[in-house]
């Protein structure tokens, strides 16, 4: 059987990050991502990320992007795309599928799992329209596939991907008619609803999407305003001419995977849901699995890249890779950025709900 | 619903601070008529973990600190009007703004990442905080240098009367 140090799968902001800090500490490392192109979600974040420098801040997603996978090349680490991990056996044992037909297991001593998330839908009468999508959708189309989903847009959800969407299909060309949120205030960073709000984009709160209307595709939809226990109100419903429905509405943790394998999980509300239960060190229940990015709680991209870090860290570490002195070097560089991304109005919450999972019984 | 009144918006409601909540803040300086160059003005009132304003400054005049989610405070007498940190600032909260540009008019350099780009001369329509069309500007330049990474900084003069209302202008048309 062939062997790996350690098998990295997902190969978005979090799974690169982790293999290049694994492979710099000196072990061999293969990435394995499922689909044509490396790099996830960072292609089609063309917008300058928050932070400080040590977190690329000011840099294009697209741009950090390019860089980690110079960096990966550089370090000459091997990636297999068009690779799709089924599952894990024995807790050290992959089982991938390349190119959709040759199935192969891999001994990895270490795995490391960053397998991201998967949007959440949102149903109503006429949501299997064509022109109702997730927002993560229509932003593959604009920023990858240079394909506007439609002309009139109505975005569900004020989240930072809700609002960010909203822009990016404005930049791309479309009209985006109003961004609708259920909640009483809107969810997104104040810098990201004034761009779209100086725009002209009306922002509906305590208000949800009613229906989607149309025969063979959406051609228009229904609003409605929520009471006080998120009942809508009659007769305040309206209509709003739109061809597509932009739907954001959070994401949950993709973590068959890591369940599958018999990870211990936690319930994180604030983080998505089920997550893997981690340390600190991003290793689960499990000695010899580590998770990184969306996969052990929803945050952002520039958090997914700390955490791969990490979690290449101790995961080369665990296998006697780094010197104990240039180890907590390490650690405590990262454990800062991580600390620096998860304060503040926004950030305290989910640092909350991580310590509350790493508080969690390891079972 | 009225989601169009200034006076009752709020950001986390319309998505656009209003003055009052502008005002409320002590980061919020909207240099008056004493002023005579351009400076920073920063409309970035969450604490949220971002610092490349701060990095950016050549003459140390944005000050976020060690807790990057500190607002950042902008000492305008400092600030020399050069605009890195209009480019900067990931979250397009930075412009430069002078009261008493030119007689009866008022100067910004704001961010823009749309296109088509405004030409110098044009005439464009100015918008407040809300999108609203206000009046109308004429573009002096458009700054599309290397450093300020794809976002372009376009120079425009506007009336006084509209001085605090103006943040950017409206799109231009796609062929």
């Amino acid at each position: 059987m062939m062997e790996r140090d350690i098998v990295v799968i997902g190969s978005g902001p979090a799974g690169l990050c982790a293999a290049i800090e694994a492979a710099e500490a000196g072990a061999k490392v293969l990435l394995v991502d499922e689909n044509a192109k490396p790099g996830g979600q960072l292609f089609k974040q063309i917008h300058k990320f928050f932070g400080s420098r040590e977190h690329s801040a000011g840099v294009r997603g697209i741009d950090i992007g390019t860089l980690l996978l110079k960096k990966a090349e550089d370090l000459n680490i091997e990636v297999w795309l068009n690779t799709e991990a089924c599952g894990i056996f024995d807790q050290d044992k992959v089982w991938v599928v390349r190119d959709k037909s040759k199935s192969m297991t891999i001994h990895a001593k270490r795995i490391i799992l960053a397998t991201g998330a998967n949007e959440n839908v949102v149903n109503f009468p006429g949501w299997t329209l064509p022109g109702v999508m997730g927002a993560g959708a229509a932003q593959t189309m604009i920023n990858i596939h240079r394909v506007l989903p439609g002309k009139k847009i109505l975005m569900i959800g004020s989240g930072n991907v809700g609002v960010i969407v909203s822009y990016q299909l404005l930049q791309a060309g479309a009209e985006v008619k109003a961004v609708v949120e259920a909640a009483p205030q809107l969810g997104g960073y104040g810098v990201h609803t004034a761009k779209v709000r100086r725009a002209g984009v009306p922002f509906y709160t305590g208000h949800t999407v009613l229906e989607a209307r149309g025969t063979d595709h959406v051609e228009s939809a229904v609003i409605v305003q929520l009471d006080a226990s998120w009942k809508p109100i009659a007769g305040t419903e309206f209509e709003l001419d739109v061809d597509t429905i932009c739907i954001a509405a959070g994401l949950t943790p993709a973590v068959e995977l890591a369940f599958g394998a018999g990870c211990r999980s936690v319930n994180s509300p604030v983080l998505g849901g089920l997550v893997p239960w981690h340390d600190q060190r991003m290793c689960t229940s499990i000695p010899s699995i580590y998770i990184a990015g969306d996969v052990s709680g929803v945050e952002e991209a520039s958090t997914a890249m700390e955490e791969g870090r990490m979690a290449g860290l101790s995961a080369a570490d665990s296998l006697g890779y780094l010197e104990e002195s240039r180890y907590k070097a390490r650690f405590e560089a990262i454990n800062h950025n991580l600390l620096a991304l998860r304060s503040g109005m926004f950030g305290q919450k989910r640092r909350d709900a991580k310590e509350a999972i790493m508080a969690a019984s390891k079972g | 619903m009225d989601n169009h009144n200034e006076t009752e918006g709020r950001l986390k409601t319309t998505g656009a601070a209003s003055l009052a909540e502008l005002h409320a803040t002590k980061e919020y300086i909207l240099p008056d008529e004493h002023m005579k160059h351009p400076v920073a003005v920063i409309e970035c009132i969450e604490a949220i973990p971002c610092n490349p304003c701060e990095t950016a400054c050549p003459v140390h005049a944005i000050t976020v600190g060690s807790e990057i989610t500190n607002l950042p405070v902008i000492d305008i007498e400092t600030c020399t009007g050069c605009g890195l940190c209009v480019a900067a600032c990931p979250g397009l909260a930075i412009y430069l703004k002078q009261k008493e540009y030119a007689k009866g008019l008022s100067f910004i350099a704001f961010p823009f990442e749309y296109v088509p780009l405004p030409e110098a001369g044009q005439v464009i329509d100015m918008v407040d905080r809300h999108g609203r069309v206000v009046c109308k500007g004429t573009v002096i330049k458009v700054a599309t240098i290397k450093k300020f990474n794809r976002t372009a900084i376009i120079h425009a003069t506007y009336p006084v009367e509209q001085y605090e209302q103006v943040v950017n202008m409206q799109r231009l048309a796609r062929d």
